[in-house]
């Protein structure tokens, strides 16, 4: 056979998304649909999505999705887990036979709350306590992967082409008001299960394409902050930050992508006085958070969905509205096939962060 | 008789075309979504007709053939084109006419970022590229020859004719931009002049056909004064890194 190398392989990983603003569901099959029409673009070893408002009858609970390597791994995990949590379900996630789809690890889901008890003795909050836990499983169980870690949402990832992992996990049967999906093509890390994309921590989620030249200052720079990067690729760097920035800082979601994608000097030079300060300023406290490279990327969280362009406009992203929802893709056609009609189309540009906020909240109807 | 793309690779539809082309000058391909490729180094005489939103890479190479694309177009359109004519009713995605060497090159709407990058001329080989809208960031980017006119056409309120960084590196061609225009967005080797006599001729020649296309009003057109954008020097990075 012949290797990537040998042959061309004209591709350059996909990205989508859709969000219903004001929270109605739209089925799995959809954003399967835009995600397919850009298979040439992955080459099998990496495809995944992220749905938000699928748990609904578990939706105060955390939803841990976790791959594991073998029983001994699945028995010390689930040991931590029953600990560290108050566990009400645990179950295999269901999963069709994909023929393209084999040598995978065991997937198992976990709905369940915080041990109060353990938390109050460890002197955290909830999230930071669950983002500590998490860590500790991925950098130190070996072979057991917590893909997954928000409250009514879930990650659904594997090795294969994007629409045949969204057949795997039976995505037709979830209904979501936010998706968000990828498909890989793997260039300087390997493509394995833990390593297809989305990449999530608590309710953020990121898909990405691109590469992010400026990882390892990034990496040192999260790592201050006690996350570890323990998934063998770029992309999960970005999903710390943004919960450093907002989570720890408080940082509304549009300052963060700008603290990601702050402008050149040259440009803020240019600046009106009031832009000029505020990009200095964010330039000078998160010098060691700015992101560099080729890069389209799309973060879903529960209070809406963010997309970014790196500031040189390396990666295309096509973004367009209809009624309540709004899709984004890396290429138009893909938006196209499931909104013919958009009212508006245009390309994300480097400099301009697009933010759809959801408008309910959802811890209204608690 | 059309052929019918759907969601069929880009293999298949490409083979399909071509299979038509064999005995016929002009084919359609009707429901394009994305498919790639499609004209790729079409022919003297030859037309395709596209309907939907075609994927990279069209008309990648054009050889002196023409595609009609009803509908939008993606990322590098006209790739390396040496040759013929593409007349788009609807707007363009990243990279338009990338490296582009001879050949014309018609817009409606508007192009996304780095329209024109690194197009070049030799002798009476010289690309053009006609944009009615406005362009995104990078507009003739390392652009080394042929012409580049944008019209700014049906801007809405707060758009700019041009995106930031343009003509970063460009070191041949010019562009000929219409109405007011970012100054702030253009790169510092870039000269502002008056079009000459003979560039004038030039561009009435690309606005008719322009009107044509797209049924635009010429007159309208040309009411708007037009300027001139042309490299200082061919040699912008001369002294990036070193001292005079």
């Amino acid at each position: 056979m012949l290797k990537e190398g040998q042959i061309r392989i004209p591709s350059g990983c996909a990205i989508a998304a859709i969000i219903d603003r004001k929270g109605g569901m739209i089925n799995g099959s959809e954003i399967i649909k835009s995600i397919a029409l850009m298979h040439d673009r992955s080459n099998g070893l990496g495809g995944g999505f992220a749905a938000y408002g699928i748990y609904p009858e578990h939706k105060d609970e955390y939803a841990f999705h976790i791959f594991y390597e073998n029983a001994q791994a699945h028995q010390a995990c689930e040991e931590f887990l029953f600990k560290h949590f108050n566990i009400d379900v645990a179950e295999r996630i269901p999963t069709r036979t994909v023929d393209s789809i084999s040598n995978g690890p065991d997937i198992w889901r976990y709905f369940g709350r915080v041990n109060r008890v353990r938390m109050k003795n460890s002197r955290l909050d909830e999230s930071e306590y669950v983002v500590q836990c998490v860590t500790r499983v991925n950098s130190s169980f070996d072979g057991a992967y917590i893909f997954s870690s928000g409250k009514n949402m879930g990650c659904f990832k594997a090795v294969g082409y994007p629409e045949d992992v969204g057949e795997f996990y039976m995505l037709d049967k979830y209904d979501a008001y936010l998706w968000t999906a990828h498909g890989r093509f793997p260039t300087n890390t390997p493509g394995w299960w833990g390593g297809a994309h989305p990449f999530n921590i608590l309710d953020w989620s990121i898909v990405h394409n691109g590469e992010i030249s400026s990882y390892d200052t990034n990496r040192r720079y999260i790592e201050q902050f006690g996350y570890k990067c323990t998934m063998q690729t770029d992309t999960e760097v970005i999903t710390y930050l943004f919960d450093h920035l907002i989570r720890h800082h408080g940082l509304p979601a549009n300052v963060a992508a700008d603290v990601l994608t702050a402008p050149e000097w040259d440009e803020i030079d240019r600046m009106d006085a009031e832009s000029r300060e505020y990009f200095t300023n964010l330039r000078a406290i998160y010098s060691g958070a700015l992101v560099n490279g080729p890069f389209s990327v799309i973060l879903g969280s529960n209070k809406g969905l963010l997309a970014i362009n790196d500031r040189l406009k390396l990666r295309s992203l096509t973004a367009a509205v209809k009624g309540d929802r709004a899709y984004f893709a890396s290429e138009e056609s893909a938006i196209r096939i499931i909104c013919p009609e958009p009212e508006k189309v245009w390309s994300v540009s480097g400099a301009e962060p697009v933010f759809v906020p959801l408008e309910i909240d959802e811890r209204e109807d608690d | 008789m059309s052929v019918e793309a759907g969601i069929r690779g880009y293999t298949q539809v490409n083979e399909d075309i071509n299979k038509e082309f064999l005995s016929k000058n002009k084919v359609s391909v009707t429901g394009v979504n994305g498919q790639r490729y499609l004209g790729c180094a079409l022919g003297k005489g030859k037309t395709l007709e596209i309907e939907g939103t075609a994927g990279n890479d069209l008309a990648f190479c054009l050889s002196g053939g023409r595609i009609v694309l009803h509908g939008h177009g993606q990322d590098a359109v006209g790739n390396t084109m040496g040759g013929g004519e593409i007349v788009i009713h609807g707007h363009a995605g990243d990279a338009l006419g990338y490296g582009m060497r001879n050949g014309r090159i018609f817009v409606r709407d508007n192009v996304c970022c780095r329209g024109g990058i690194h197009m070049k001329e030799f002798r009476d080989m010289k690309p053009v590229l006609v944009i009615g809208s406005c362009a995104g960031s990078f507009l003739g980017e390392y652009m080394a020859g042929g012409t580049i006119v944008l019209l700014g056409l049906n801007l809405r309120h707060g758009e700019k004719l041009f995106g930031t960084h343009c003509a970063s590196g460009m070191h041949g061609g010019k562009m000929f931009v219409r109405g007011s225009f970012p100054k702030e967005n253009l790169s510092p080797n870039i000269k502002i002049t008056n079009l000459t006599q003979q560039d004038r001729k030039e561009l009435e020649e690309y606005v008719r056909k322009y009107c044509r296309y797209f049924e635009a009003d010429y007159d309208e057109i040309m009411k708007k004064p037009f300027r001139k954008l042309v490299p200082e020097t061919s040699r912008p990075y001369a002294n990036l890194y070193t001292a005079d």
